[in-house]
């Protein structure tokens, strides 16, 4: 087979050498009920055989490059340049293991640094790690490090966030002792500030909103870190990196802890991962956080180099006592999303973020004039927006895919209040001429 | 002043920084114009949303950022260009048709939400490979969403409190592991909420049956181990240890990083093992990425099988979809349900080799590495002399004298052209060297470590202090790894800052 590059004639010279007769004498230690299981693993396949099977495989599963897609609620089709996959492609970076030998990874240490100085100047954040495993459990880590650093034991938490990124926040944090409280929204979408003032109580560790929220809106957060701060809680925000090409930034928001989906960054979909968490926070916070950093520093000759640093806070050096139990980041992912970065620049950062708001913000208008929707989010907004639809989503979606469009999220399972609600987005790819066809079909399920 | 230097040939010394290579006015990508001219963004969005500044991003043509980081690539070892016999990370091979496959839009381009209608040829590769991991691992069910191995871990802890809770069992609040084990095995213990108690190991590198016995009562909620364990050795007395641990209405817990030698081999099901992670980005092959993405599946025994975290993926009459009714489930682990990317590899990686290829590579991991460990018997100290599985541990601690530590050794090895093994590692041996040479190494490979070990030796013995500072082929010598945590530089920002008070200082 031809992944084994030893011979039949060297497995013999090497038992010679070993001092065995046979391989089985090497197993000696393995009781013998235990070994030689049955196991019912079908015989392997050629490549062409691999390809055939994976290609009828692939095949069943429609996606956005043969549908026309409006489904985004924390997966986005974006566009990434050609130069992305190129470079994550070259085998010296994903064949490589974690750069504990710095000497031997400069690569992929400047890489990670290169990211987390551009995530700080995307959200305006001091520090950044070098990512977490996805937007949903960079949040969970930011709520347990709020509960370790002020010693406090509840969480409130915006419900307009991410349904599973709660649900994965619970599972990180419900233990005997913790109480996390989700924050209402408004009809309209927004954030209910009175609920929230009123629960801001002095065993609050940290309040979490996300702005675009779940509903596409972008919140209006003026004023709310200084409260919380007031309070002594950690202010947690979680949003589209990519909005802050436009829209205000964690930093300004006067957020402690930024983090979120780095999905937007360049990283194709691939039914929800491997996708890249980022998480940033301001300078007081840097020894707690949770993951991996990369630091500047110089060698022994004094030339400038690269490595990981603050390891002290890390499992294989402090077991028990660690910050977190995180051994890696999403590495690769990481330098897709600094590629990404880097390939936008200034301008196109900015460009790619007003493409996505121009593009929401028409279809919203002409969606707005159908007969029978109705739009919740009337606010500011990046890629997303929701409507009430006049039939169950589920029903026009079904009405759309026959039309070959993938059609919106539909709210009534995660929030029953919303009935026939759709959260719809549009980013960058999307062309008018696609954006009329879909207000067209739209307007076609609703007769 | 561009400097120029005649001796670079194929060599860069460049280590700017994108940042440092922006000038104003470039551009690295191609993006559609504005199409909306009666879409006054500034005007209709309120200023008090928008941010102050745009974002100090760098300004690079394409062609230059496609140079510098193909430049950084350079300056890594990798699979595909190294040899990494390094101990407990199983650097195989990462085959490239893995690569295409997961690239197709038929995956890569499939939104998480869609329906599982649109989508059944992904939900039967999560299917089968679940199955095939269950045979694999001789559990009974598997969950394909843990990140990573760490993840993993974290999960099965989690299986295990939710296990105990659900019997009414409020005492189980501690967990043991080896004083070899890795350190996310107590890390994670302590995250998941559970007391963290060490077991030692005996003179035969296993763990200690008296001294566990001592240490397994009614507030065991578990015990983790890896079995081959972190020195390569079989845990021979598994089924008693499997019994004591049963006996006190405790779980096993199998840390999955060192599965390589046992696929075909032996199942740490049938050895008692309740749960067990996979790292698939070992055995299975999956990149590594530079540190990640990884997997973790976990597979369990029936009786925990209530409480994996939801979603499930079950069959029925219309095909595969995800149950959320599992109202004993942990939760939620991930946004979604895992690295998806990484299942379709590792999917791809067992149908390629097929029941017969997994086996033989258990025996080739297993002979290459007792190969090894029989060629350096000569050359380094190994203290547990027998028979290995896919891994084994020399040491270095013979060499105090000369003040040279197994990293010392490791750090050499790179000028030799050889990733170094994991070092100080496991924590019972002094001065580790941990070596796994993976099945995917050729002979001549192996024997050209060897080589290199030797001279290596006798470099300690003539010239101590070129292995002291070591290495001197890189692109970099040590970093100054004090400095950087004393004085952190996490970014293009802090370096600037730094810079501007430095020039201020002086």
């Amino acid at each position: 087979m031809h992944y084994f590059p030893l011979t039949n004639d060297e497995r013999q010279e090497m038992l010679d050498t070993i001092g065995v007769e046979n391989f089985g004498q090497i197993l000696q230690a393995i009781p013998s009920k235990l070994k030689n299981p049955t196991l019912d693993i079908p015989p392997h396949l050629s490549e062409i055989e691999i390809n055939r099977l994976l290609g009828d495989l692939a095949a069943k599963n429609l996606h956005c490059k043969n549908r026309s897609s409006f489904l985004g609620a924390g997966a986005y089709d974006h566009f990434s340049p050609s130069i992305v996959n190129e470079i994550i492609s070259r085998n010296e970076f994903y064949t490589a293991y974690t750069p504990y030998q710095a000497e031997a990874s400069q690569g992929t240490l400047q890489a990670i640094f290169e990211y987390q100085s551009l995530i700080c100047e995307l959200t305006g954040m001091d520090v950044s790690n070098g990512s977490h495993y996805d937007g949903a459990t960079a949040l969970a880590e930011a709520a347990l490090l709020s509960l370790t650093k002020t010693q406090r034991s509840k969480i409130l938490i915006a419900r307009s966030i991410h349904p599973d990124y709660r649900r994965v926040v619970q599972t990180y944090v419900e233990r005997p002792g913790h109480e996390i409280v989700e924050i209402p929204f408004l009809a309209d979408g927004n954030l209910d500030n009175e609920f929230l003032k009123k629960h801001l109580t002095s065993d609050v560790a940290s309040v979490i909103i996300a702005s675009p929220n779940f509903l596409g809106l972008v919140e209006d957060l003026e004023g709310l870190a200084a409260e919380v701060h007031q309070n002594g809680s950690l202010f947690i925000l979680v949003s589209n990196p990519l909005s802050h090409g436009f829209y205000k930034t964690p930093a300004e928001l006067g957020a402690d802890i930024s983090c979120g989906e780095g999905q937007p960054l360049g990283i194709p979909m691939s039914y929800g991962g491997p996708w890249l968490g980022f998480f940033a926070t301001k300078r007081e916070l840097v020894r707690q956080i949770p993951g991996r950093l990369v630091g500047l520093t110089k060698d022994s000759q004094g030339k400038r180099a690269f490595c990981l640093t603050l390891q002290a806070r890390e499992q294989h050096i402090r077991r028990e006592k660690a910050a977190s139990n995180i051994c890696t980041n999403q590495a690769l992912c990481a330098l897709a999303a600094c590629v990404y970065m880097a390939a936008m620049g200034k301008a196109g950062i900015r460009q790619v973020a007003e493409l996505n708001i121009e593009n929401a913000m028409y279809l919203r208008r002409e969606i707005a004039k159908l007969k029978g929707f109705k739009v919740l989010t009337t606010g500011p907004i990046f890629n997303e927006f929701t409507v009430i639809c006049p039939k169950p989503v589920s029903e026009i979606n079904h009405k759309l895919l026959d039309q070959k469009i993938i059609g919106g999220y539909g709210l009534h399972k995660k929030y029953p209040e919303l009935q026939n609600g759709m959260v719809i987005c549009a980013t960058e790819t999307k062309t008018k001429e696609e954006l009329d066809q879909f207000v067209q079909a739209l307007k076609a399920c609703a007769l | 002043m561009m400097k120029t230097n005649a001796s670079l040939g194929l060599q860069s010394t460049d280590d700017r920084l994108i940042f440092e290579k922006s000038k104003a006015g470039k551009l690295g990508a191609s993006l559609p114009a504005r199409k909306f001219s009666d879409l006054n963004l500034a005007k209709e969005i309120p200023s008090k949303f928008q941010r102050a500044q745009d974002a100090k991003m760098p300004e690079v043509s394409e062609p230059e950022i496609v140079r510098h980081y193909v430049n950084l690539s350079k300056k890594n070892f990798s699979i595909d260009t190294h040899f990494y016999p390094l101990g407990s990370c199983t650097m195989k091979y990462n085959p490239k048709i893995n690569e295409k496959v997961a690239r197709w839009d038929g995956f890569a381009a499939v939104h998480p939400y869609q329906p599982e209608h649109e989508i059944q040829g992904f939900l039967q590769i999560f299917y089968e490979l679940s199955r095939y991991l269950c045979e694999i691992a001789g559990m009974d069910e598997f969950t394909l969403q843990p990140s990573a191995g760490a993840q993993g871990e974290m999960c099965g802890l989690m299986l295990a409190r939710a296990y105990h809770q659900s019997l009414g069992n409020h005492k189980k609040t501690k967990v043991i592991v080896p004083d070899s084990s890795h350190g996310t095995n107590p890390a994670t213990a302590a995250l998941a909420g559970f007391a963290v108690i060490q077991t030692p190991s005996n003179s035969r590198g296993r763990t200690d049956l008296k001294a566990l016995k001592e240490l397994v009562n009614d507030e065991t909620a578990c015990l983790m181990l890896t079995n081959p364990n972190t020195l390569g050795l079989f845990e021979d007395e598994i089924l008693e240890i499997g019994e004591m641990v049963h006996k006190n209405g405790a779980l096993l817990y199998y840390d999955g990083a060192n599965l390589n030698p046992l696929l075909g081999i032996a199942r740490p099901g049938d050895m008692g093992f309740d749960i067990v992670h996979i790292n698939l980005h070992k055995t299975f092959s999956t990149p590594h990425g530079g540190g990640g993405p990884g997997a973790g599946p976990v597979g369990v025994k029936k009786k925990l099988i209530p409480f994996l975290p939801s979603p499930f993926l079950n069959k029925g009459k219309e095909g595969f979809f995800w149950d959320y009714d599992r109202p004993q489930s942990i939760g939620k682990l991930k946004s979604f349900y895992g690295n998806v990317g990484m299942l379709l590899r590792a999917y791809v990686y067992i149908r390629t080799l097929g029941l017969e290829g997994l086996k033989q590579v258990s025996k080739d991991a297993i002979l290459n590495a007792n190969y090894l460990r029989k060629k350096l018997e000569g050359v380094l100290q190994i203290p547990f002399p027998e028979f290995c599985m896919h891994e084994f541990v020399a040491t270095v601690r013979n060499y105090k004298s000369k003040h040279i530590h197994a990293s010392d050794v490791g750090k050499r090895l790179l000028d030799y052209g050889i990733h170094a093994p994991t070092v100080h590692f496991p924590l019972v041996v002094e001065d580790a060297l941990m070596i796994e040479p993976t099945e995917t190494e050729s002979k001549e490979v192996l024997d050209k470590l060897v080589e290199a070990l030797k001279a290596i030796v006798k470099e300690i013995e003539q010239d101590p202090q070129i292995v002291l500072t070591a290495p001197h082929t890189m692109p970099v010598k040590r970093p100054d790894e004090v400095q950087a945590a004393r004085k952190p530089i996490l970014s293009w920002r802090d370096f600037e800052i730094e810079r501007s008070s430095s020039a201020k200082a002086s």
